[in-house]
C-alpha cells in the first residue's frame, strides 16, 4: 500500500517534469512546475519529512510560482520559434 | 528485488537528467530556470531518501516517540536550509533575467550571444534612454 503510492507519486513527479519541460507556454510551464511541487511536498509528507512538506508547499509552490508568474509578464508568454 | 527496493534513488536520477536536458538543450531562459528547479528538488529527493528507515516514523520526540524507529533528521534539516537557497537562488535568476530582457528585448540564448557580437552598442544606447 505504502510503496504503491510512493510509486504513484514517483510516476506524477516524471509527468509533470516531462510536461513542464515541453510545455511551450512558459505560463503553462510554470503553472505545471508548481503542481510538479505540490507533489513534491506530498511525497516529503511520505518520506516522514513533515517540516519540508510544509515549507515546500508554502515556499516551492507558493512563491516561487509567483515570482515566474511576475517574471513572465515582465518579459514575454511564448517561446521564441525557431528562425 | 534489490533495485526495485531503490526506487527513490532511480526516481531522483531520473529527474536530475529531464532537469539537466533542460537546461542544455532548451534556448529560453526561463524555461532553464525551471529545468534548474527541477535538478535541485531531484537532489533534495536524493539525500532525503538516503536518510529514510522502512517504516520510520517522523523525527519528533513529543509523545515518547521511539527514537530508534525515527528518520534520520540530519538530512532533513540540511535540505530544508537547501529549499530556502533555491528559491532565493531563482528569485535572484528571475531579476537579471528582467534586467537581460530590458537590454536586450529577448530571452532566447541564441539570439542574447547573436546580439552581444554584432549589436550590442545599439542595445546598450536602447537600454540607456528606457
Amino acid at each position: 500500500m505504502g510503496t504503491a503510492l510512493n510509486l504513484t507519486f514517483i510516476v506524477l513527479l516524471v509527468v509533470t517534469a516531462l510536461l513542464a519541460v515541453l510545455a511551450r507556454d512558459l505560463l503553462a510551464a510554470v503553472i505545471i512546475f508548481s503542481a510538479y511541487s505540490l507533489i513534491m511536498a506530498l511525497m516529503w509528507q511520505r518520506l516522514q519529512a513533515p517540516d519540508l512538506a510544509l515549507t515546500e508547499a508554502a515556499v516551492g509552490a507558493g512563491v516561487t510560482t509567483v515570482l515566474f508568474v511576475v517574471a513572465i509578464f515582465k518579459t514575454r508568454r511564448r517561446e521564441e520559434e525557431e528562425e | 528485488m534489490r533495485l526495485f527496493h531503490n526506487y527513490h534513488y532511480i526516481a531522483s536520477m531520473l529527474l536530475f537528467c529531464i532537469g539537466l536536458y533542460t537546461v542544455i538543450v532548451r534556448r529560453n531562459i526561463i524555461k532553464k530556470l525551471i529545468g534548474l528547479n527541477i535538478m535541485e528538488t531531484s537532489v533534495f529527493l536524493f539525500l532525503i531518501s538516503l536518510g529514510y528507515l522502512d517504516g520510520g516514523i517522523a523525527p519528533i520526540g513529543i509523545g515518547g516517540a521511539d527514537p530508534s524507529r525515527m528518520v534520520n533528521p540530519l538530512p532533513q534539516a540540511l535540505i530544508l536550509t537547501g529549499i530556502v537557497v533555491a528559491v532565493s537562488v531563482t528569485a535572484l535568476a528571475l531579476a537579471l533575467v528582467i534586467l537581460l530582457y530590458r537590454q536586450y528585448g529577448t530571452l532566447d540564448v541564441d539570439r542574447l550571444f547573436r546580439d552581444e557580437e554584432t549589436g550590442g552598442e545599439e542595445g546598450e544606447e536602447k537600454g540607456e534612454t528606457a
